[in-house]
């Protein structure tokens, strides 16, 4: 097999990123990239946890010219970095800051740029198709987070597709800018922020863009076309933000469904079209949409859904073994499919996916409750959802239940409210049904009638 | 109206105003009253994650006619606390 380059950039001068209002160059990049990999400590599994782009995409190119492989968890909770730790103990973290996540683990600051000669830059490098990238890990059902492993001939195949499936080629005529609202760190900000640019030929913005008003700066602030790289939940903030938005050539989202009226709205605002993405860490991205057009999912090309006991499965293509997905799905045709509803027992908040069983199981493991349940009420509006739990537990507060869990699980998945209870209802089989749970939550009072028997 | 001022004290009215809108906001289960000033108001404390700041941010901005950027001011700073929060309000504020 040929080997692949790390970037598609054609020259010297070629533009990757946009910091600060200046372009970065192929040459810059690659100077930069190899002052950071002299820099590191012996391990050969990195923790990525740096918060800048630029510095993400630097400390990656940095760990594939060295052979390093990345380590990418579902979550940064202290429990998730042991688990890191265990599974990699020469693993070392990379980060900007006097990281809380150097208590588990060897802590390499992230160096300097200033006063690194970028006249002289190396060549662009190519790895081997079978040069591993990546661990990627999944909340495992179980409790253990589930390794996948990312090589680099998969990830371009996907990468690459993806850009097709865009119409990136035609669109941007080999040269566009993105500007990501998603960290790097999660599965879909890593293929459609960074390895997009890196593998398209287009240059990533590398400011901080949170708020709507700095994803409206930083956006005008970067060439045509360009593209937004977001989630149904920075869409919604935006567009209730009241702000003028400059326009998107094309807006991406993935990580949660997106209603059609949202997706209709974003693209008035943005004057472009809005391609919804779907795909799971396992899989990575497989099907495309016009979301705001009605349109049915279409699948990349090489990708086929099989129907097998009760769940589809995902197979060919760049996905590295048959996947069964989380959705339930109804094929429409050739390559086409929609959503017809979740497995019950997996949960998304805000692009974040766990599964209630796995949480029950974080509740109930902590020293001092007895018993435990999460509740996930029903969505309301635009605002959101947040769990609920029902907790045995005498002689504990809520709030050292919730500090206990914080340690856990991620921050998103933290119960609001926590209501402590007697027993909890179980049924004979010892089940506690949705619509026990959901009542249960009704029977919670408020905080202003706290006082009521 | 306009009644910026550059060394605009968090006076507690200000701060109950603020910390009601947050409860509001965020659904929380507690009485404003009881959101103290110098309580953290991300992770440990009151326990709010980004999601949450992104939309206290949007509802503040709303109320009180400013963008927050955070270009040139620590988000973690202006969010330390309600505190700090309300302290950046008072100075910030346009209405």
């Amino acid at each position: 097999m040929d080997r692949l380059p790390l970037l598609t950039h054609p020259h010297d001068d070629s533009v990757i990123a946009w910091r600060g209002g200046a372009p970065v160059t192929r040459r810059r990049f690659l100077a930069h990239a190899r002052a950071v990999a002299e820099g590191f400590p012996a391990g050969t599994h990195i923790l990525n946890a740096c918060s800048d782009r630029y510095h993400f995409a630097l400390t990656l190119a940095a760990g594939m010219m060295t052979g390093r492989i990345n380590l990418m968890p579902s979550t940064y909770t202290p429990e998730a970095v042991r688990h890191m730790a265990a599974f990699a103990p020469d693993a070392f973290v990379v980060s900007e800051g006097n990281d809380a996540l150097a208590a588990a683990l060897p802590h390499s600051p992230f160096p300097d740029l200033a006063g690194i000669d970028t006249h002289d830059a190396p060549p662009v490098p190519a790895l081997p198709p079978e040069q591993a990238i990546a661990w990627v890990f999944t909340s495992g059902s179980t409790g253990t987070p589930v390794p996948h492993l990312k090589t680099w001939g998969k990830l371009v195949a996907n990468t690459r597709a993806a850009a097709r499936q865009l119409g990136l080629a035609e669109r941007a005529q080999g040269a566009f800018s993105l500007l990501g609202t998603v960290p790097p760190q999660h599965m879909y900000g890593f293929e459609s922020t960074i390895l997009l640019a890196l593998q398209g030929g287009g240059a990533f913005g590398a400011d901080r863009a949170f708020f709507p008003s700095e994803i409206a700066a930083q956006l005008a602030a970067l060439p045509r076309p360009r593209l937004l790289v977001t989630t149904p939940h920075h869409l919604r903030t935006v567009l209730r933000a009241d702000e003028a938005m400059p326009p998107a050539d094309l807006l991406l989202s993935a990580t949660a469904p997106l209603d059609e009226d949202l997706a209709g709205a974003a693209e008035a605002a943005f004057g472009g079209p809005l391609l919804e993405i779907y795909g799971s860490t396992e899989t990575g991205q497989i099907a495309t949409r016009r979301t705001a057009a009605g349109e049915p999912w279409q699948l990349f090309p090489d990708i086929r859904l099989e129907d097998r006991d009760a769940a589809t499965w995902a197979l060919g293509g760049h996905i590295e073994q048959p996947v069964p997905l989380g959705d339930r799905i109804e094929l429409t045709g050739p390559g086409r499919f929609r959503l017809v509803g979740r497995n019950a027992d997996l949960i998304n908040i805000a692009g974040k996916r766990s599964s209630l069983a796995y949480l029950d199981r974080q509740l109930q493991a902590i020293d001092g409750v007895e018993d435990g349940a999460f509740h996930l009420p029903d969505e309301s509006g635009r605002e959101i959802t947040r769990l609920a739990a029902f907790v045995v537990a005498p002689g504990l507060t809520a709030a050292q239940i919730v500090a206990a869990l914080r340690t856990r699980i991620d921050p998103l998945f933290l119960p609001r409210p926590l209501v402590l209870l007697d027993r909890l209802p179980r049924n004979a089989t010892g089940k506690l049904p949705r619509d026990v749970r959901a009542r249960l939550l009704a029977e919670t009072p408020g905080p202003e009638e706290s006082d009521t028997p | 109206m306009n009644d910026t001022a550059a060394n605009h004290p968090a006076d507690d009215a200000l701060i109950l105003e603020v910390a009601e809108q947050i409860v509001a906001a965020l659904n929380l289960e507690m009485a404003p009253a009881d959101i103290e000033a110098e309580a953290p108001l991300y992770g440990e404390g009151l326990g709010l994650d980004s999601i949450d700041i992104l939309e206290v941010a949007l509802v503040l901005s709303k109320r009180y006619g400013f963008s927050l950027r955070a270009d040139n001011e620590d988000n973690v700073k202006i969010f330390a606390s309600l505190r700090s929060l309300t302290d950046y309000v008072a100075t910030h504020r346009t209405k």
